[in-house]
């Protein structure tokens, strides 16, 4: 099937197929721009006693039919090209069933080009279930146990610089060879390995691995020290991953059939939308994904993307697990009334096996939301381990230098640099409150400065993210015009401070000639209604502790762009951001900002 | 809305099940269609290829990795017992030796140039496979394993802790809402399936393992306890492989929540008699649901084959139960299906269903928070 030429794109059918719900979108071009015109859903149909994808994409479209009033199917065929009223001029899809994309890898140094392979593999869409490297710490034979227990879908394989030792890489290949892994879907065809690593140790590695897996070799992503190359790396994951993973996964060939572009893993597309967001918006973006299962965090800091996948770490399926990683008390800080362990245990675990029930009590959605507070952190917090500078890099060192500890390693997630802050997935998107959305985002990550906030409004950024790989432009119109609800912008001083005392003086020229001026105290939260599209100037004059992003004490002017929900001035404290532990005073404390920002219907609400 | 279901568990007195038992890598198939086999009886077996050992034979023997291979005296593909010497190197004009000894029995199976490493396997692992519940071998897949036909009471639990199992059932309650307690379990018991009511606790669970029970079936846990009884927080429900000696069966979920009457009635029905339970749960792709199976061989075939049959559609007098608060664990009848979305306390539009509890009582829930009783 050819690509359309993207000029004469009159519509786009795009599905991205989950492990629950397969989502279909259909964009078409209204005058000189692309709009989102209907949304349809079905349950996705991986599983028995379906086990074919199609009929869950087919279904998702037949409702996309009835939504727009339009036929697009010619019985189980999708109509394309364009025919009148007819049929779409391209169909495009992502997936994410099944479980996604299940990687191992392995490097030679864990913390050098172990960590490459793994930002390689998150950043084109995997999840990494384990990196295997010479110096993490096992002995031989348990590496091996490991690799057979695992049962990835593919295996990336790095180590060595260009032109550097062989030896490693050949260890690290024998230890493959040895494990004889075994591919995660059926026993029928051989485990696709990637070698990217050291190219003078490329034949070594054909002598090891040729025989006994679907070997690939690519360019090394760590060539020199001072610099990675994951893209060659990446392309090669996700050639394979059309090729081996979703050729076996029951009716993909069929539905592979069915579009010119390959089928990307869903997060592999998330990730190329904020990528070119942040690139043509010249900004620091974060995005957040929190599914049922896992949560994927995104970054692009001064150009970096970075994307982490914490594998355990949902609202669903893995509800359970947030609970055991982040322990009862920490949930327990966010929810404003009295409430036993032993009933938010139960609770918890009831969510876990019926992973599809919603809240129906106001109480139910307040602890959902106390919990999603709790995933996201921990998924940030993971996600900035992980997104961080070369390490092993030798840096040039001037005197003035000397007093900033600043090693190789360190975080590029810098919150006081961020501009724009995305959250997606259930929980955030479908709120019933955006102001809810919008006060899940700051109390987990704690945006420092000046920072807009907004939401990915049904979950479409996986379909704009392969869109953009065909045609830019639409992916963006619809991006801005259909997919990001603003929710308005943070503001928020960074210092220590005591409670009630004066921490922000703020003037605000509002539109329509309106000024306001005011202060807030610390530990204050305060909301200023600013509509979407609007723009206000704001003069911050921080306390002298404290940091609006012009340093301690200093004066900032800036433009804050408002939103669904408005301004956010925050002046509840960052590094650090603390809770009482005194239980009446921090059920007072959540209570007062939760009326702050309005975020849930006093009357029913328990103190 | 193009296709709507709201799975349930399975409770039904007589349906026909077919149970794959296969091997995790090829081997052979035991049996062949149309034997009776009974829970224990062995389907298929294999061997697994032995764990891996690896010596560094270059520094054991001085010499370069590239001339490990020369020092052999034992051929690639020899077996080797535990210390004896694999390879060796002479120096110093032949004054000193130096030697490589493996680690353990099995066979040498290769040796690095590049690294110097020897690669020692251990003797195969066997692996078998029963056929898990009394019945008859309906197909065989070659080299890979059966399928086993049976028929009989089939319950699907909610969650489960523990393997396979089988065993003599006996309920151990009056009614659905009795606890079970340490003193209602006793010597008797041993070898058995006990059927319990609303709640067990973790001292009775392991008073359980002491008398030798081989399955709880049960209502209501609570998340304490299952932390106490597993010895660590459960973050992901992937059950089965545990061995704390016994197999449990939730039935409805945690807290104290007594047994659906059906369930409660069928298991009463099966006192007495051999059943096959296994806890392995899986809520994610691929849902595994815990279960108990009862054989009833003697009775004829008299329904159609449904164990994996595509789910109802949710109607007007179905039998649902309500599985989350403010209603949970009750039991009522749809009477009403709502297409409009109607939004809830917590202002969110969601579509709804009419339920009727009995006695009068009535209420609006979300769909998504029932789950129909399939018969």
């Amino acid at each position: 099937m050819s690509l359309p030429n993207p000029e004469s794109l009159r519509s786009i059918l795009a599905t991205d197929c989950g492990s629950t719900t397969t989502k279909a979108i259909l964009i078409e071009k209204r005058g000189d721009e692309y709009r989102l015109i209907v949304r349809g859903e079905a349950p996705t149909t991986v599983e028995a006693p379906f086990e074919d994808v199609t009929r869950g994409v087919l279904n998702a479209i037949m409702e996309v039919e009835e939504l727009a009033g339009r036929k697009i199917l010619d019985g189980e065929r999708i109509i394309s090209p364009q025919k009148g009223d007819e049929g779409v001029d391209l169909y495009i899809s992502t997936s994410s069933a099944g479980g996604g994309l299940q990687m191992m890898v392995s490097g030679v140094v864990k913390s050098m080009t172990g960590e490459s392979a793994q930002r390689a593999a998150l950043g084109a869409g995997a999840i990494v279930m384990d990196v295997i490297a010479s110096n993490d710490g096992r002995l031989p034979h348990e590496k091996i146990k490991r690799i057979r227990q695992l049962r990835p879908d593919m295996i990336l394989l790095s180590g060595g610089i260009d032109g550097g030792t062989t030896s490693h890489v050949a260890e690290m290949a024998e230890l493959l060879a040895a494990a004889e892994p075994k591919a995660r879907l059926g026993a029928g065809y051989e485990l696709p390995v990637i070698y990217a690593g050291n190219k003078e140790a490329a034949d070594i590695v054909r002598e090891r691995l040729a025989d006994k897996t679907a070997l690939v070799i690519t360019d090394n992503l760590r060539p020199v020290l001072e610099r990675e190359n994951l893209t060659p790396a990446r392309d090669r994951i996700h050639d394979l991953f059309m090729e081996h993973v979703m050729a076996h996964a029951p009716g993909y060939k069929k539905l592979m059939t069915w579009s010119p572009v390959p089928i990307m893993p869903t997060p592999g597309a998330v990730g190329l939308i904020i990528e070119t967001i942040a690139r043509e918006e010249k900004i620091n973006v974060m995005g957040v994904d929190i599914g049922g299962a896992t949560t994927d965090v995104f970054s692009v800091f001064q150009g970096v993307f970075n994307r982490t996948v914490s594998a355990n770490l949902g609202m669903s399926y893995s509800v359970s697990n947030v609970l055991a990683e982040a322990g009862l008390p920490k949930i327990l800080r966010w929810v404003p009334f009295e409430i036993g362990e032993l009933d938010l245990r139960n609770r918890i675990k009831n969510k876990m096996i019926r992973p599809t029930t919603i809240p129906q009590s106001l109480e139910e959605l307040i602890i959902e939301q106390a919990i999603s507070r709790e995933a996201l952190r921990l998924a940030f917090e993971q996600h900035k381990m992980l997104a961080v500078g070369l390490k092993g890099v030798q840096q040039e060192r001037t005197i003035s230098d000397t007093f900033e500890q600043s090693g190789s390693g360190e975080t590029l997630v810098r919150l006081d640099h961020l501009d724009l802050l995305v959250g997606s997935g259930g929980v955030l998107s479908h709120a019933p409150r955006r102001s809810q959305a919008a006060l899940m985002l700051l109390d987990a990550f704690l945006p420092e400065h000046v920072t807009e906030l907004a939401v990915d409004s049904i979950f479409m950024m996986p379909q704009l993210g392969v869109l953009s790989t065909v045609h830019p432009t639409a992916a963006r119109q619809v991006f801005e015009k259909d997919c990001l609800i603003r929710l308005g912008t943070s503001v928020a001083p960074v210092g220590p401070g005591k409670e009630g005392q004066t921490a922000l003086h703020v003037a605000l020229d509002l539109p329509g000639g309106k000024r306001e001026e005011f202060s807030v105290p610390y530990g204050g939260l305060r909301l200023i209604p600013l509509a979407d599209g609007q723009i206000a100037k704001a003069v911050l004059r921080p306390e002298k502790s404290f940091d609006v992003g012009e340093g301690k004490g200093r004066e900032r002017t800036v433009n804050l762009r408002g939103g669904v929900v408005g301004l956010f001035f925050d002046c509840r404290g960052r590094r650090p951001f603390t809770l009482s532990e005194d239980r009446a005073t921090r059920i007072s404390k959540l209570n007062q900002w939760n009326e702050a920002l309005g975020i849930y219907p006093a009357a029913l609400a328990r103190s | 809305m193009a296709h709507s279901y709201t799975p349930g568990l399975k409770v039904t007195a007589f349906t026909v099940l077919r149970r794959e038992r296969k091997l995790p890598l090829s081997g052979t198939v035991l049996s062949k269609v149309g034997d009776a086999v009974k829970a224990d009886t062995i389907v298929a077996r294999t061997e697994l290829p032995g764990n891996v050992q690896t010596v560094n034979a270059a520094n054991l023997l001085g010499v370069l990795p590239e001339d490990v291979s020369d020092c052999l005296i034992k051929p690639i593909g020899a077996p080797v017992k535990k210390g004896e010497v694999f390879a060796e190197s002479r120096s110093f004009f032949g004054l000193f030796r130096s030697k490589a000894a493996s680690p353990v029995e099995g066979t040498l199976e290769s040796v690095s140039s590049v690294t110097g490493q020897a690669i020692l396997r251990e003797p195969p692992i066997p692996v078998e496979v029963d056929a898990y519940v009394d019945g008859t071998i309906a197909e065989v897949h070659p080299n890979q394993g059966v399928t086993v036909e049976t028929r009989g009471t089939f319950i699907q639990g909610i969650f489960g802790v523990g393997g396979e199992t089988s065993g003599e059932l006996h309920v151990a309650v009056k009614a659905p809402g009795e606890t079970l307690t340490e003193s209602m379990i006793t010597e008797a018991h041993r070898g058995k399936v006990v059927v319990g009511g609303n709640h067990v606790t973790t001292k009775t669970l392991f008073h359980a393992v002491r008398m030798g029970v081989k399955a709880i079936v049960i209502g209501g846990f609570d998340d304490q306890d299952l932390r106490e009884f597993l010895g660590y927080d459960l973050g992901v429900a992937i059950t089965g492989s545990e061995e704390k000696g016994i197999t449990l069966v939730v039935t409805e979920g945690f807290g104290e929540i007594p047994m659906a009457n059906r369930t409660f009635e069928l298991l009463k029905g099966c006192e007495g008699r051999k059943v096959s339970v296994s806890g392995a749960t899986q809520i994610r792709a691929g849902v595994l649901r815990p279960e108990i199976i009862a054989p009833r061989l003697e009775e004829a075939a008299r329904t159609e084959a449904v164990s994996d049959g595509e789910p109802a559609g949710l109607e007007v007098g179905a039998q649902i139960r309500v599985i989350r608060q403010p209603y949970f664990g009750r039991l009522g009848k749809v009477t009403g299906l709502p297409p409009e979305l109607v939004a809830l306390e917590t202002e969110a539009k969601v579509r709804v269903l009419e339920v009727d509890f009995g006695n009068g009582s009535r209420a609006m829930l979300p769909r998504a928070n029932v789950e129909m009783i399939e018969t």
